[in-house]
């Protein structure tokens, strides 16, 4: 598939041909000490020669000694708040003498180029789709704003020692459908992309780019680039067996690990906002002091929160223990059994932006060993 | 104390509001007269019977809903919020002195009395408690808004609810939840600035950290805190002192209790054991 060669020095033109297709690009920008994702213009734009590096609780960018254009792995945001705002009106209702009228409020659903879309990205994109798309309670912003989407996917070359793809079987290599998909190769003075596309509308925008077509030298350099990211992860701290998770967790509910997070756990809901597939949300109804005009807003929302279980009577989940248990029971074991797959995607977000440095995979493997030692003994 | 409000009689036409000052600033106060778009709007639907900080006109009470900031310093504050909440069928409390004692609870980790005697030439003229407590220490408190100051959004959503027998979309989350759906970069993780996001009560919109700087806590504790966890990484992790930790817990919010707990332990010698 993949099929054609760009040269680095014309990714620019990429970037203009999407652009007149109709796009607004979004893509990878250095801002803050940190590539995040936000609107580019050009090539320029991207973050050209930097990588980050991440580890338990921290985040750092740094030069690297080439002109990588992906040189990083992924950041504090996810392209979820493209596609699943964070913070949206819904609706609003104004009453008179008539009775009330309740407008729905249809958000602008732009056409969005997502720039540089990772594999665990590409799956975690997947996941929502089934949760707000495909599942019984559709979001109309959401499918509107996913329909709009074109999607250059970028396969990873180097992966950041939080990073666990190859665990949860969601990368490094690109298999989801996209518009576009590039691998970035970087050896001496070469510098190219191999590009491939699987729909029409990126077969519309190869055929407006300076491209040759590849050799096999051209794609056995590409799949180097991406074993080195497989190397990597598979040499990396986070490397661990996926496959009986949910059973796993399933007779570990009383586990005495929950105990032990929860004395780390500040229930700052830091890694549900930065899980790439964390979809939970609450509604914030409000009146003006009038009291005839109201709103319903729909915010992004965490199982780490008292508010989000609180009904009459309390908070069904009042403690730490309780939230962190059902936030990564639902996430690698009820999801499956919800909706047919983890709902993790081996990103290393929660690992990374969890100010306390508080490991998903650290902890598995606590409950793993727990276990095992109730079973046989110390 | 009033032990169920409603005892308190309900006034005919438009309903009374009242606002009280006790051990402040006047910072949260001054945020409802910073409402300036919407104070005709409140005017209309309430009427302002008291509110010594905008008008020397006084209306007697009972009053329906009464703001209070400030926190309760001397005997005289002790009988006077009594008072305050006799009258007030629904009383709420603004800001980080009401509902924590304030930036003067400093003094309930340290003596007064040691205080007055090095800065003032006549202490026998002071006539003030050992401590600074919040509003909630004395009597009965229907709601608490945080801050130091209140923001004023979070005023008019408290009022607003009230005026229309709703609850008010105040969440008690932490500032990152804030900080996230704004899409900054936490500073903590990228930069090891200590920041005190992670305990802290959202509110205001997480306009420290919107500038690259550790929050500093003064919208008070968050529900459900682990402030020990927090300090232990502050000090294994980024390398903050013990003054470093014991300043930003002790803050407009020194006196809440989850702060206060941590800021002692944390001078022990000991440390956090």
């Amino acid at each position: 598939m993949q099929d054609y060669v760009l040269q680095a020095r014309d990714l620019d033109i990429l970037i203009q041909v999407v652009r007149a297709e109709g796009f607004e690009v979004m893509g990878p920008v250095l801002r803050d000490n940190a590539i995040v994702y936000d609107a580019i213009s050009t090539a320029a734009d991207l973050p050209q020669g930097w990588t980050d590096e991440q580890e338990k609780g921290t985040y750092r960018v740094k030069r690297r000694n080439d002109g990588a254009y992906f040189g990083y792995a992924v950041g504090p945001h996810s392209w979820k708040k493209f596609l699943q705002l964070p913070h949206r009106q819904v609706w609003k209702a104004r009453s008179n003498n008539s009775g009330i009228q309740v407008a729905e409020i249809v958000d602008e659903a732009p056409q969005l180029a997502f720039l540089g879309v990772r594999s665990c990205e590409m799956h975690a994109i997947a996941i929502q789709d089934r949760v707000f798309v495909d599942g019984e309670y559709q979001n109309d912003s959401y499918t509107r704003r996913r329909s709009n989407i074109f999607m250059v996917s970028v396969n990873c070359t180097s992966a950041a020692a939080s990073c666990f793809c190859t665990s949860m079987d969601t990368g490094p290599r690109v298999t989801l459908p996209c518009d576009l998909e590039m691998t970035e190769v970087i050896e001496g003075e070469t510098h190219y992309f191999l590009v491939g596309s699987e729909s029409y509308r990126g077969a519309r925008v190869l055929q407006q780019l300076p491209v040759v077509p590849s050799t096999q030298e051209h794609e056995a350099k590409a799949e180097r680039a991406v074993q080195n990211a497989v190397r990597q992860m598979e040499k990396g701290p986070r490397n661990f067996d996926s496959t009986d998770l949910k059973e796993l967790l399933y007779r570990n509910y009383e586990s005495p690990s929950w105990d032990r997070v929860a004395e780390r756990c500040l229930s700052c809901a830091n890694c549900t906002m930065a899980c790439p597939t964390c979809f939970c949300s609450t509604v914030e109804d409000t009146t003006d002091l009038s009291g005839t005009y109201a709103e319903r807003w729909e915010r992004w929302d965490s199982c780490f929160t008292a508010d989000f279980t609180y009904i009459t009577g309390g908070a069904v989940r009042p403690d730490t223990r309780t939230r962190y248990r059902q936030w990564m029971t639902h996430k690698l074991a009820t999801w499956h059994d919800q909706f047919g797959s983890s709902g993790c995607v081996g990103c290393g977000r929660c690992i990374t932006w969890c100010p306390v440095g508080i490991d998903l995979t650290e902890e598995v493997r606590k409950i793993r060993e727990l276990e095992k030692i109730n079973r046989e003994g110390p | 104390m009033v032990p169920d409000s409603r005892a308190v009689k309900k006034t005919s036409g438009k309903r009374k509001l009242a606002v009280w000052k006790f051990a402040s600033c006047d910072g949260c106060q001054l945020s409802l007269l910073d409402c300036e778009d919407e104070l005709l709007a409140l005017a209309g639907e309430m009427e302002i019977a008291y509110f010594m900080e905008a008008s020397s006109h006084q209306v007697e009470g009972p009053y329906d809903l009464s703001l209070v900031e400030g926190s309760i310093t001397t005997a005289r504050d002790k009988r006077r919020i009594q008072q305050v909440r006799a009258q007030s069928r629904v009383l709420v409390t603004i800001g980080a002195c009401a509902t924590a004692g304030g930036i003067q609870a400093l003094r309930n980790f340290s003596d007064v009395e040691e205080f007055t005697s090095v800065v003032y030439a006549h202490p026998e003229y002071i006539a003030t408690l050992k401590t600074s407590t919040p509003v909630s220490a004395h009597v009965a408190v229907d709601f608490e808004l945080q801050g130091c100051p209140i923001n004023k959004h979070q005023l008019l959503e408290v009022i607003s609810a009230f005026l229309h027998r709703r609850p008010p979309q105040v969440p008690a989350h932490s500032v990152c939840v804030e900080c996230k759906i704004r899409g900054n970069v936490c500073v903590w993780v990228a930069d090891g600035i200590p920041c005190m996001g992670p305990v802290t009560h959202a509110g205001c919109g997480a306009l420290c950290p919107g500038y690259s700087r550790g929050c500093y806590g003064c919208y008070g504790p968050k529900e459900n805190t682990n402030t020990a966890s927090l300090c232990h990484w502050w000090k294994k992790e980024l390398g903050a002192d013990q003054a470093t930790i014991v300043e930003n817990l002790r803050n407009y919010n020194a006196a809440a209790p989850v702060f206060a707990r941590e800021s002692r332990r944390q001078e022990r010698p000991d440390g956090e054991k």
